[in-house]
């Protein structure tokens, strides 16, 4: 695969909920080990972008294209991280069986999915919670957890819907570097949406901004930021306090312009 | 929490557990010890023949069933005669309909359309009495341990098929969201994800079914035709006016009931360890 033409490729990608318009036009790339944050005002319809991406929903036009193949229903080697970890981790199953169930399917032995899981625990900072359930668990561990078994499924591509929504403000830094670390760590390619205008910026190697009524792209930002990022210096430096002006004004001044959030906030399932 | 109750657990371990224990069957069985007392004096008192003392009925119950040789477990032939093809059938019906009730609860909690089409038929058939059937089942099955198996069946298995319906349509949809884009195969979805997020709600139904199959076994064994049984021992005393007789069989019902539902209780609990520590957690 190679790397001009993008790991992710989306084109011309609408969608509507019956005759709500929730998406249109959107043009969008990933590069392989890209780190893509997107960014925009409640009811812009970042999730159904991120489950159009993720094939849960079917789009009404546009095209999404993984890895070189068109996306149509789940595309494999694809991990989600859901905002709600609570409920997306299975509490009758311990931590390291959590981690480990989706390697079933890749029919390896039950000791070598336990083993990959232990390390993709470990990666995460938990060596000591994989025989815990995840209700014995904090908030932002529990996340670790979901963050792990996204890890140790091997993805080619991670998204990460609102993944620190649920979280205290220390630990969502925490949890801010462990993803700069298994990006820089991994080379993994990550599309993160998020509300928090700080945390696009702090996490991004580009920023994407969406505006709402419908839901589209506003302009795409670079960041010129060092690769290496700390949650003191980075936030402080001239180019973070730039960009997130800017940023807030493009979400912030575009919001005001295009009216306030209609009915269809969340996905209908 | 747990550290500052510790160092006293610790030093009154053994006197607290042994009094913990007996607190706990005291307040437990007290008030059935005063009750069997207190209808041992009454029915002495009244010397009525309808009315055998406690002690009666206890020793009439060890003569007919528990005073067989210790290598059968002191269980008599007549315990084998009766109490064991009540059981064997019991046991039948309600695995029967549990494996049926779970399969198809699951089919039907699974498709919306299914359930929606099916769910007036459904609860009509579960409202009829189950005893109301038995004569039809004679009719339609042999009589003996077919017609009262079929019966058992059609008495236990709604609470089952229904609660396991319910149980598997409220599974979180972020769950299987995380299931569907993980790839994960239907069988792993269902062994993994849908069945153990409905077994509370399958429990539930499994109480149900347990207390209905009894009535039911008991039932079905009353009416003509039967051989055997708890039921046809009932019966057989009533037409002896062998009062005695009549009054143990229900007490052993009362007996097998209680500790059907307490070995149910017991499983569950053990089951579903992670339900009630979660929702501890989670209130």
């Amino acid at each position: 695969m190679d790397k001009v033409t993008g790991m992710l490729e989306i084109t011309g990608l609408g969608h509507a909920y019956g005759s709500h318009r929730v998406l249109q036009g959107m043009d969008l790339k990933v590069s392989q080990g890209e780190l893509v944050t997107i960014v925009g005002p409640s009811g812009c319809g970042k999730s159904t972008l991120l489950r159009c991406i993720a094939g849960l929903i079917r789009p009404s036009e546009g095209k999404v294209v993984l890895n070189g193949t068109p996306i149509d229903g789940v595309p494999d080697g694809l991990a989600v991280v859901f905002q709600d970890y609570s409920r997306s981790l299975l509490p009758w199953l311990t931590v390291r069986d959590n981690v480990a169930l989706p390697l079933r399917r890749r029919g390896t032995g039950k000791a070598e999915r336990r083993a990959q899981a232990v390390r993709a625990l470990a990666s995460v900072g938990l060596d000591d919670a994989a025989s815990k359930y995840p209700w014995q668990l904090s908030g932002g561990m529990q996340q670790r957890v979901s963050i792990a078994r996204a890890l140790a499924y091997r993805p080619s591509m991670l998204l990460m819907d609102e993944p620190f929504g649920s979280v205290d403000a220390q630990t969502r830094e925490d949890l801010e570097d462990l993803v700069l670390q298994v990006h820089r760590a991994e080379g993994m390619t990550i599309l993160l949406v998020t509300h928090d205008i700080d945390e696009s910026v702090y996490l991004g190697d580009r920023v994407v901004v969406l505006a709402r009524n419908p839901g589209r792209i506003r302009e795409e930002l670079p960041v010129s930021l060092p690769a290496a990022r700390d949650q003191i210096g980075t936030r402080a430096a001239p180019e973070f306090v730039r960009l997130r002006a800017e940023v807030g004004r493009l979400v912030r001044g575009g919001a005001a312009k295009d009216g306030p959030p209609t009915v269809h906030e969340k996905p209908v399932r | 929490m747990t550290t500052a109750a510790l160092p006293l657990r610790r030093r009154s371990r053994a006197g607290g557990l042994l009094a913990g224990l007996v607190r706990g069957v005291l307040h437990r069985w007290l008030p059935l010890a005063i009750l069997v007392v207190c209808w041992e004096a009454a029915t002495r008192v009244a010397d009525s023949a309808f009315f055998p003392p406690p002690s009666e009925i206890v020793k009439r119950m060890r003569e007919m069933w528990f005073s067989g040789p210790a290598d059968h477990l002191f269980l008599t032939t007549k315990a084998g005669d009766s109490i064991a093809p009540s059981l064997g059938r019991m046991a039948l019906g309600l695995l029967l309909s549990t494996v049926a009730g779970i399969v198809l609860g699951l089919a039907l909690g699974r498709s919306e359309k299914a359930l929606a089409y099916l769910n007036p038929v459904l609860q009509f058939a579960r409202v009829i009495p189950p005893p109301t059937l038995v004569p039809v089942f004679i009719v339609l099955f042999d009589l003996g341990t077919q017609m009262q198996v079929a019966s058992i069946i059609f008495s236990a298995i709604w609470p089952i098929l229904l609660n396991t319906a319910d149980g598997v349509r409220t599974v979180d949809p972020v769950q299987m969201d995380t299931a569907e884009t993980f790839r994960m195969s239907a069988a792993d979805r269902i062994r993994f994800i849908i069945i153990p997020s409905a077994l509370p709600k399958i429990f539930a139904g499994l109480r149900l079914a347990l207390s209905l199959s009894l009535i039911l076994m008991v039932f079905s064994e009353l009416l003509p035709g039967t051989s055997d049984g708890l039921g046809f021992e009932l019966t057989n005393a009533q037409s002896q006016s062998d009062l005695p007789t009549l009054w143990s069989v229900i007490v052993l019902l009362g007996i097998l009931g209680y500790l059907f539902n307490t070995i149910l209780l017991a499983v569950e609990r053990r089951v579903l360890t992670w339900h009630r520590a979660a929702r501890k957690v989670a209130s």
